[in-house]
């Protein structure tokens, strides 16, 4: 760790820990209508994104409504389901987004456990 | 169908027999559950309700596939002959794989299947589908968090195909005390199918029975069905009682004596036959003669033979001088030779049955029944032999069945207790005496008819068969040389009889010829004694007058005095 200096840039000590250098976050919200769920999931992943990926990370939010073709191309089940596309592996992140800590499992950003 | 069965709207699988057993169909707009373990059929019966539906009924479906991917969906059941691709390229399917993979899924909060159903109702408006397959949605429980909101969303899914007024059909894998594992049938409550697959005698079959049919008569048993190259086939024979209609129309049994004891016409059309004997009686012969006589009318026959192959069959029965051979070559005779053991009870029956509407046959031979008996299961070939009769009592078709009856049991038991299913029964039966076996045949009985009741000979020639009086005498019931022996000495005995009388007669002629001949004698002495006698008489007459003469003479020489009379000189 000595030999390599930590870089500034650098949005969380939790995410400096995990080693590899930073990578933008890809990030879609399936969500189905205006239910209460749904504005509970988008306001919750945008905390969290703003908290921990700061300046890393696109979030889309998809209305299956709208796009319905979407849930079989996606394999979209549940609602809402948030897709971590970016980086490698794919993650599906399902329910409301309350509990930040599962999310922040969810998209690598920490270890579980 | 009767007014009560119309109350509910059915949907038809276009399964062969499953909608017999179902009254109609699956109940429209709403779900059925099809359960059963691994591999018993769930997907099959489930694509098949579907492309029957696309392909027979207009009505388009949506496959929503949680197991198996669409690839591997489209080319497992290509071998069935459904052309999925064409299908969904047509729109008339549609297919969706739905990958759920646990790992990849992290739960954080509420969620709810919307996504799911979103999935389903776009594909079901995309298409304009009237049938919708789940299969397995169980699936879900393994792959998502949170049973208790699974359960919820289950409910609301059902609810939501319901309203879309869609013919559903939702496998599950069967449970441990339950139906299926996850207790789907608490959700589906319109109809319930359970499959099973069990392995009897090494022969694994399957089984279908509908366990609950709600607002709907239904057969209750379990039926067995059959998987092949058209899908799959259930046998629900058994569950249309007895309202074949009989015929007066009759057929000849090939042979014009045996018809002739058959009340002179033969057997009933479309009623079942029954020839048992034991080894070697001619059984065969006489399927051969029935089938060939059919033949010659233009009359199509189906020979299911269980113990030797076609060309055997042919070659045999072509040595009694029925010639099989053409027949074939025209297309009018078909065998379907298998061993018994090539499949289970129902698998046979299944493809007996579907040969039988393949080719339509109006008699069918069954060559022998019992073979199909193997250590404790009668009662199941009972079964299997009353649905086969009752399938071709219903189709109008005669039926021809040997049973070889085994050495030392009764002659008048079958096996598989099937007489009473029977209407026409021959008994061939092996007499042996004087060192000779002899076959001799006699009607056991025959429905609807006046019989013979006498015993016949029964020789097999190379001409074919040939019934013979047996000899009934005082020497008892004879056949074969012992019967020739005892016509001969019978013969004997006549001539012996004749020539004693001729005999006798030629003695009484000597006789007469013998007494004449006395008489005639007699006479001729007594002619002869009385010319002797008058001859006699004509002498003294003679002597007499001489002596009067010489008297008158004497007296004259002496000068006597007149005569004083006749007084000796002094």
């Amino acid at each position: 760790m000595s030999t390599k200096p930590v870089p500034d840039t650098i949005p969380s000590a939790e995410a400096g820990l995990t080693g590899p250098p930073p990578q933008t976050y890809l990030l879609r919200l399936y969500v189905t209508g205006a239910t209460a769920k749904s504005a509970r999931a988008i306001a919750n992943i945008k905390t969290i994104c703003e908290e921990h990926l700061e300046g890393r990370y696109v979030l889309e939010v998809v209305d299956l409504y709208q796009q319905p073709e979407l849930a079989q191309g996606q394999q979209i089940i549940a609602a809402p389901t948030l897709i971590k596309e970016l980086p490698l592996p794919l993650r599906r992140i399902i329910g409301d987004m309350s509990s930040s800590e599962r999310v922040l499992v969810g998209l690598d950003v920490r270890r579980n456990g | 169908m009767d007014p009560e069965r119309r109350l509910l709207p059915k949907t038809p699988t276009g399964i062969a027999g499953l909608d017999e057993i179902t009254g109609g169909g699956l109940p429209s707009g709403r779900p059925t559950l099809v359960c059963g373990s691994a591999g018993c059929g769930k997907t099959l019966l489930a694509m098949e309700f579907l492309v029957r539906g696309a392909t027979q009924y207009n009505e388009p479906g949506v496959f929503m596939a949680f197991e198996e991917t669409v690839p591997e969906l489209t080319a497992n059941v290509a071998s069935l002959g459904f052309d999925l691709e064409t299908l969904i390229a047509q729109r008339r399917l549609a297919l969706d794989f739905v990958f759920i993979e646990r790992s990849e899924i992290e739960e954080t909060g509420e969620f709810d299947l919307e996504g799911l159903f979103v999935r389903l109702g776009y594909a079901i408006d995309r298409i304009g589908a009237k049938r919708v397959v789940l299969d397995t949605i169980e699936t879900l429980f393994a792959g998502l968090p949170s049973p208790m909101i699974l359960r919820a969303e289950l409910r609301r899914l059902f609810r939501l195909l319901k309203d879309k007024g869609m013919t559903a059909i939702i496998t599950g894998e069967r449970g441990d005390g339950l139906l299926t594992r996850q207790g789907l049938e608490e959700y589906v409550s319109d109809c319930v199918i359970v499959l099973d697959q069990r392995v009897t005698d090494l022969i694994s079959t399957r089984r279908l029975r509908v366990v609950k049919y709600r607002g709907s008569a239904h057969g209750t048993n379990e039926y067995p069905f059959l998987i092949d190259e058209d899908g799959i086939s259930v046998l629900p024979i058994t569950s249309l009682g007895l309202q074949h209609p009989v015929s007066e129309e009759r057929v000849s049994s090939g042979i014009a004596r045996l018809d002739a004891m058959l009340g002179g016409a033969g057997y009933y059309c479309g009623s079942s036959v029954l020839v048992s004997g034991t080894a070697g009686t001619g059984k065969s012969s006489l399927a051969g003669h029935f089938a060939e006589a059919a033949c010659r009318r233009g009359e199509r026959v189906l020979y299911f033979a269980f113990e030797e192959s076609a060309s055997q069959i042919m070659r045999n029965l072509g040595s009694v001088g029925i010639a099989l051979q053409p027949w074939v070559e025209q297309g009018l005779l078909q065998f379907r030779a298998a061993r018994p053991t090539f499949a289970g009870l129902e698998l046979h029956l299944t493809l007996m049955h579907k040969a039988i509407e393949q080719f339509k046959p109006r008699i069918v031979i069954v060559d022998p029944l019992n073979s199909f008996i193997s250590a404790g299961n009668e009662a199941e070939v009972k079964a299997m032999l009353m649905r086969l009769m009752d399938f071709l009592k219903l189709s109008q078709i005669t039926g021809f069945f040997t049973n070889l009856t085994a050495g030392g049991s009764a002659a008048d038991h079958t096996d598989a207790a099937i007489s009473s299913l029977i209407d026409t029964w021959l008994l061939l039966l092996a007499v042996e005496s004087g060192g000779e076996r002899n076959r001799v045949l006699s009607i056991l009985k025959s429905r609807g008819m006046a019989h013979s009741n006498q015993t016949r000979e029964f020789l097999i020639t190379s001409d074919g068969v040939q019934l013979c009086d047996v000899y009934t005498g005082s020497g008892g019931v004879l056949t074969g040389s012992a019967r020739l022996a005892q016509e001969a000495e019978e013969r004997a005995q006549q001539l012996a009889l004749r020539q004693e009388i001729e005999r006798q007669e030629r003695a009484l002629e000597r006789k007469r010829v013998v007494l004449d001949g006395q008489i005639t004698a007699l006479r001729l002495e007594f002619e002869a004694q009385q010319a002797e006698t008058q001859a006699l008489v004509e002498r003294q007459k003679a002597r007499e007058a001489q002596l009067a003469r010489e008297r008158l003479g004497m007296a004259w020489s002496r000068q006597a005095d007149a005569p004083t009379g006749t007084g000796e000189p002094s």
